[in-house]
């Protein structure tokens, strides 16, 4: 037995003398606020106090805390709750996956630095990685626990604290952090090949050996195996069968008894490796064997906007530009690798995961476990960023299909190297094509050809080609496009949404050439974006006549910065900017939200919400709309879900859609329900509501009435009063040519960058960032500014330091994404030109944010060195080859 | 099977490693990530044994093989071993530091050892402690390649030493890599100076990261010699690099661009040192 001191309280286990502290504290001792993000010390997730000092509980051995202090975030001590507070104050927790360790390694620095500077904050927290916050916010929080100015404010506008914080600072319960007794330990066999027949030995022989509990094949799934995001072009298997098409594919599951070391050396499989098509152009090549027989030339989609005539426009511009754009795989990279348990209860199949889909994730297990979907239910655990992501299943339906064949309960993490080689990834773009403006440097027409490599299966791969046309032009005026973007299968990881969905590759195409373009019309480069920026009225691409547009101010927002910017700049520094659109929701198609508010008879608001939260603010912002409809304080309400049993269907969390869609369905809900109180009342519209215990009262001029909710019948839902809206966005179709009203709402942004080339070794460091973005209304401008801050970080990641290979940095210290260190100070500038379809006026954000840094950023190195790079991400080596 | 043992003694960890192999566990660091569960194998955890730990002036300077970075950063060094305090801070994150040591960095021998760099600048040697009693040979003798060394199976990295004159002059470390924190080098360089009169007498210059063992340059060094602080990196040439170093492609960099990056790395290390 090894004894130690566990947050002040003596503790033994009997785990092995080897065995990493993560497993001790999780498995043994049930103390889940300690996260696993990498077992490799790349990640920080892990970072508690040993005997004071912040180390990777991944990386210590069990023994050597025989008789050491161990500090966990369960600590109660007054430091940390102090740190806790500033956490939520600032907003420094976004999802909630890096908190503990932020906080840990936090505590560590403050024990020792009572007031750091931020250089203090940078060094002591360097080794924790953040991917939803770009990290601002933690520093600020950091150099900033005195004791708080609380507000009070809470209506739509009030930087309201995230409901569910609290949780989030105390280590939340995440896909890893539940699972029934006695669950079975499920592990993925994966293709080690990007393209491999595969045939199996003696399968029954090694289900013999002991702590084996069952072994799963394609064989074994009794539905379709086949899933997908978008229904018709769902092809995706759940465990393949042979070939495996890309590397990291699953191909078999093993069961394991419970507390079994899961162990798949000599499992009985022989690989027999196959060519394989690892780029568009050797998939597309004439006679390529096809990936999908059914799809010619390895194509998935092409995607097209037409409008005008592009080729005469551009022949008859006063000035052309003429560019290529290159990007590779990115993986999200979010610090929670993919985890969750399924269960039976009664004859309903429980899956609990992370996700940012649950309605889709029961309807895509249901289809592969031959089940109706009222049999499959989905709780989402706390998400530990999504990104894109967490929207297609990945482990739902393989820990679906263990219990379902078993009978018993199981659970599944996966490894970082499982999450990296087998989730989707950002498309790699190749484009290419033509900008032109007329002597006065107006826009005059756009050509624009774009080949996505969609991997092995279809994802997302639709959306993006659907979406980079009508998003090419950026949010300005242009006349004549002809636009087109295709999708090609290849045997490389399955590309899917990642923030933007392909919006940002075209941006860094479109954004990098309008520097030049400026430049031939002899026009300030901010100053031409202002010329040709999108006013009401205007038709975009599509044909589509905007309103509410915010384009031009935010650009004019960030005019002061740039002249400021320009007069400071010196040799080796540039200054860049870049602008964003972004349709709000699904390309065209229905994208319905509901939202059900049940006033319960003990006087409590149930929000019946569910929109997953994966760090973005939905659940705070979803219940801050409620509550200004409704006219009844937000703490009267209660958070309910999201579960697919127990919460209407709100769509998934993309598209940056939530606070738009399901804002608006809220919204709905809440006027809906105040109108049916203020009926019983026999009030007008104008009346004032409070509630006390189970006594509301409404009040109209001089009248008051008074309801006992406590007295009123139970209704379907067992609640005093229920009302649940549906509301879906109005878009129409697009035509063969790509003209219609793909979205009802729109947001915009614009982004500078300044920034500093080290013209000897090619790095760049980011001086600042300003960023303007129209949200419409800021229902919570800390939760708007922490999205912005957050898609900034992984802009600075597309643009400096990030691309995956698969079979070479499937990894955290292979694969870099942005440390504490890498996001430089950035300034927020919320801009609102309010929407008449959003509710309070509020248009998504979600995504635009990313979508100008990349950009900015290579407009500033050229800005400082004379250089257009044509491929991102700039490393080191790629710059200073091009600055030779 | 598995079996761990957590000695207090040199000589009970000898003795165990005598009578069978054993994985030899230190900070964690390195063998952590390597791993699944747990680790695997007959485990041999040094850092039970307080003789191995901590710094200690003598005739230079020894320094125990289970110190951790983090102990050699807070330390009171004199201005030699600058590099060496500033590689340490830069060995992963914080939490690395706190728990990775330097014997540790030098037995798992990754080319892009931070340690690696300092100690050759510092003319280092090691110390080694079998059946057979004690040994003690240059670092650059000790790392043979890649992940390689002359650690025999039974033996056991007991220190690192400093030999007091590599104590003098004053020293620099710079690292080169793609983002700020949790950085493997594309390049690396420690160099350390002795100045008289205004001229360099004596010169130390390594690069990690550019070859299977990071390297010592001789002729960089030779060069150096009577340069003052404002003519000294401009004795810095390429050519002179290339003619020592075997850098790479990979995912971090080509190995033209290491080249050169190592070449006005070793000029600004040079100038810090001498700054």
């Amino acid at each position: 037995m090894i004894g130690f001191t566990l947050n002040g309280q003596p503790v033994t286990t009997s785990a092995a003398p080897t065995a990493r502290l993560t497993e001790v504290l999780r498995d043994h001792l049930g103390a889940m606020g300690t996260k696993v993000g990498c077992d490799a010390g790349d990640c920080g997730a892990c970072t508690i106090l040993l005997n004071g000092a912040q180390v990777c509980a991944c990386m210590v051995p069990a023994a050597r805390v025989s008789g050491a202090m161990v500090e966990t975030i369960e600590s109660d001590a007054a430091d940390l709750d102090r740190l806790r507070a500033a956490f939520l104050r600032h907003g420094a927790a976004q999802c909630g996956i890096c908190t503990p360790g932020m906080l840990m390694a936090g505590v560590d620095l403050l024990r020792r630095v009572p007031e750091p500077d931020e250089r203090e904050v940078q060094d002591a927290l360097g080794g924790v990685l953040c991917r939803c916050t770009g990290y601002r916010k933690i520093i600020a929080a950091i150099c900033d626990t005195a004791a708080p100015e609380t507000s009070s404010a809470e209506g739509i506008g009030a930087s309201v604290t995230r409901l569910d914080g609290q949780a989030k600072v105390r280590g939340d319960s995440f896909g890893a952090d539940y699972w029934p007794d006695g669950a079975l330990t499920v592990v993925a066999l994966r293709a080690p090949h990007a393209h491999a027949r595969f045939s199996f030995g003696d399968l029954a022989g090694f289900a013999r050996r002991p702590g084996v509990a069952g072994i799963f094949t394609a064989a074994d799934i009794p539905g379709r195996n086949a899933f997908g995001v978008i229904p018709a072009f769902a092809d995706q298997p759940a465990i393949a069968e042979s070939p495996a098409r890309f590397r990291g594919e699953c191909v078999a599951l093993v069961a394991f008894e419970a507390g079994t070391e899961p162990d798949l050396t000599d499992f009985p499989i022989r690989w027999h490796p196959l060519e394989a098509l690892t780029t568009p152009a050797e998939a597309e090549a004439p006679g390529a064997p096809l990936i999908h027989p059914d799809r010619a030339a390895n194509q998935l989609i092409e995607g097209r906007v037409t409008k005008g005539d592009a080729a005469t426009a551009l022949a008859g511009s006063a000035h052309v530009v003429t560019g290529t754009m290159q990007t590779g795989y990115v993986e999200h990279a979010y610090i929670e690798p993919e985890a969750g348990a399924a269960w039976m209860e009664g004859d309903t199949l429980i899956i609990r995961a992370c996700t940012q889909a649950p309605v889709m994730d029961r309807d895509d297990c249901a289809l592969v476990l031959g089940l109706p979907p009222e049999r499959v239910r989905i709780i989402p655990s706390a998400v530990g960023g999504g990104f894109g992501s967490k929207l297609d299943v990945s482990l739902q339906p393989l820990i679906g299909l263990v219990t379902l064949k078993t009978g018993r309960p199981c659970r599944m993490i996966y490894s970082r190297r499982d999450s990296m080689t087998s989730t989707t990834k950002r498309h790699p773009a190749e484009m290419q094509g033509s900008i032109g403006c007329d002597a006065q440097g107006r826009l005059t027409g756009l050509v624009f050809d774009g080949r996505f490599n969609t991997g092995a299966y279809a994802s997302w791969g639709p959306t993006v080609a659907n979406r980079v046309p009508v998003h090419v032009t950026g949010p300005y005026l242009t006349p004549h496009v002809t636009a087109r973007a295709r999708a090609i299968h290849t045997h490389g990881p399955v590309s899917g949404a990642f923030r933007g969905f392909g919006v940002p590759q075209a941006a860094l195409w479109q954004e990098t050439l309008f520097d030049q373009l400026a430049e031939k019309a002899r026009l300030d480069r901010l100053e031409f974006r202002i010329l040709n920026a999108l006013r009401d009225g205007d038709a975009t691409a599509t044909g589509q006549a905007m309103q509410a547009v915010g384009i031009h101010d935010c650009l004019t927002a960030l005019r002061p910065h740039w002249k400021r910017a320009l007069s400071e700049t010196v040799p080796g520094r540039g200054v860049g900017v870049a602008s964003c659109w972004y349709g709000c929701g699904n390309t065209s198609l229905p994208n319905p939200s509901t939202i059900r508010i049940g006033l319960s008879h003990q006087g409590r608001m149930m929000l019946h919400q569910g929109a997953t939260d994966i760090g973005q603010g939905s659940n705070t912002v979803i219940a801050q709309i409620a509550a200004q409809a409704l006219g009844l304080p937000l703490a009267l309400f209660t958070l309910i879900g999201p579960d697919t049993a127990l919460t209407p269907d709100a769509g998934k969390t993309s598209a940056s859609r939530q606070t738009f869609v399901s804002g608006r369905a809220a919204k709905a809900a809440a006027e809906a329900l105040r109108a049916r109180l203020l009926r019983l009342a026999n009030a007008g519209e104008g009346a004032d509501m409070a509630l006390d215990g189970t006594t509301l009262t409404i009040t109209e001029g001089s009248t008051r009435r008074t309801l006992d909710l406590a007295a009123l019948p139970r209704d379907a839902h067992g609640y005093a009063l229920t009302a649940e809206e549906t509301y879906d966005p109005p878009t129409s179709a697009l035509d063969a040519n790509g003209q219609g009203t793909p979205y009802a709402v729109y947001g915009y942004g614009a982004q500078m960058v300044e920034l500093e080339v080290d013209p000897a070794l090619g790095t760049v460091r980011l001086l600042k960032i300003t960023a303007a973005h129209d949200v419409g209304r800021a229902i919570n401008p800390q939760l708007a500014t922490g999205q912005i801050e957050g898609g900034i970080a992984q802009g600075i990641g597309l643009a400096l330091m990030e691309e995956y290979l698969p079979g070479r940095t499937e990894n955290l210290h292979d694969y870099l994404i942005p440390t504490i260190g890498d996001v430089p100070p950035i300034e927020s500038l919320l801009i609102e030109v309010p929407d008449p379809e959003g509710p309070f006026g509020a248009k998504g954000l979600g995504e635009h944010v990313l979508i100008p840094t990349a950009p900015a950023i290579l407009n500033a190195i050229r800005h400082a060195t004379g250089v257009r790079l044509t491929q991102v991400p700039v490393l080191p080596h790629r710059l200073l080859e091009a600055l030779r | 099977m598995r079996s761990y043992a957590r000695p207090q003694t040199l000589d009970e960890a000898i003795g165990l490693i005598t009578q069978a192999p054993r994985r030899i566990l230190a900070g964690g660091t390195d063998l952590y990530p390597a791993a699944g569960v747990q680790l695997d194998g007959d485990v041999l955890d040094l850092t039970g044994i307080p003789a191995l730990s901590g710094m200690t002036p003598g005739n230079g300077l020894r320094i125990g093989a289970c110190t951790t970075w983090t102990a050699i950063a807070e330390a009171d060094l004199p201005p030699a071993l600058r590099c060496l305090q500033q590689a340490a801070r830069q060995v992963g994150g914080r939490q690395v530091q706190n728990a990775g040591t330097i014997g540790g960095n030098l037995c798992n021998a990754s080319p892009a050892a931070d340690g690696v760099p300092p100690l050759l600048a510092l003319d280092a040697e090691v110390e080694l402690a079998g059946p057979s009693g004690r040994r003690q040979m240059p670092l650059a003798q000790f790392l043979t390649g890649p992940r390689q060394t002359r650690r025999a199976a039974g033996e056991v990295l007991t220190a690192v030493i400093l030999p007091q004159t590599a104590l003098q002059g004053q020293s620099a470390f710079v690292k080169l890599g793609a983002r700020a924190y949790l950085v493997i080098s594309i390049a690396m360089v420690a160099a350390r100076v002795q100045v008289t009169a205004g001229k360099i007498t004596t010169a130390a210059v390594a690069v990690g990261a550019c070859s299977g063992v990071a390297q010592r340059l001789p002729v960089v060094e030779a060069a150096l010699i009577g340069a003052t602080a404002s003519d000294g990196p401009g004795r810095i040439h390429a050519a002179d690099l290339a003619a020592a170093l075997s850098p790479i492609d990979d995912v971090r960099a080509t190995a033209a661009y290491r080249l050169s990056a190592a070449t006005e790395l070793v000029r600004r290390a040079v100038s810090e040192a001498l700054a």
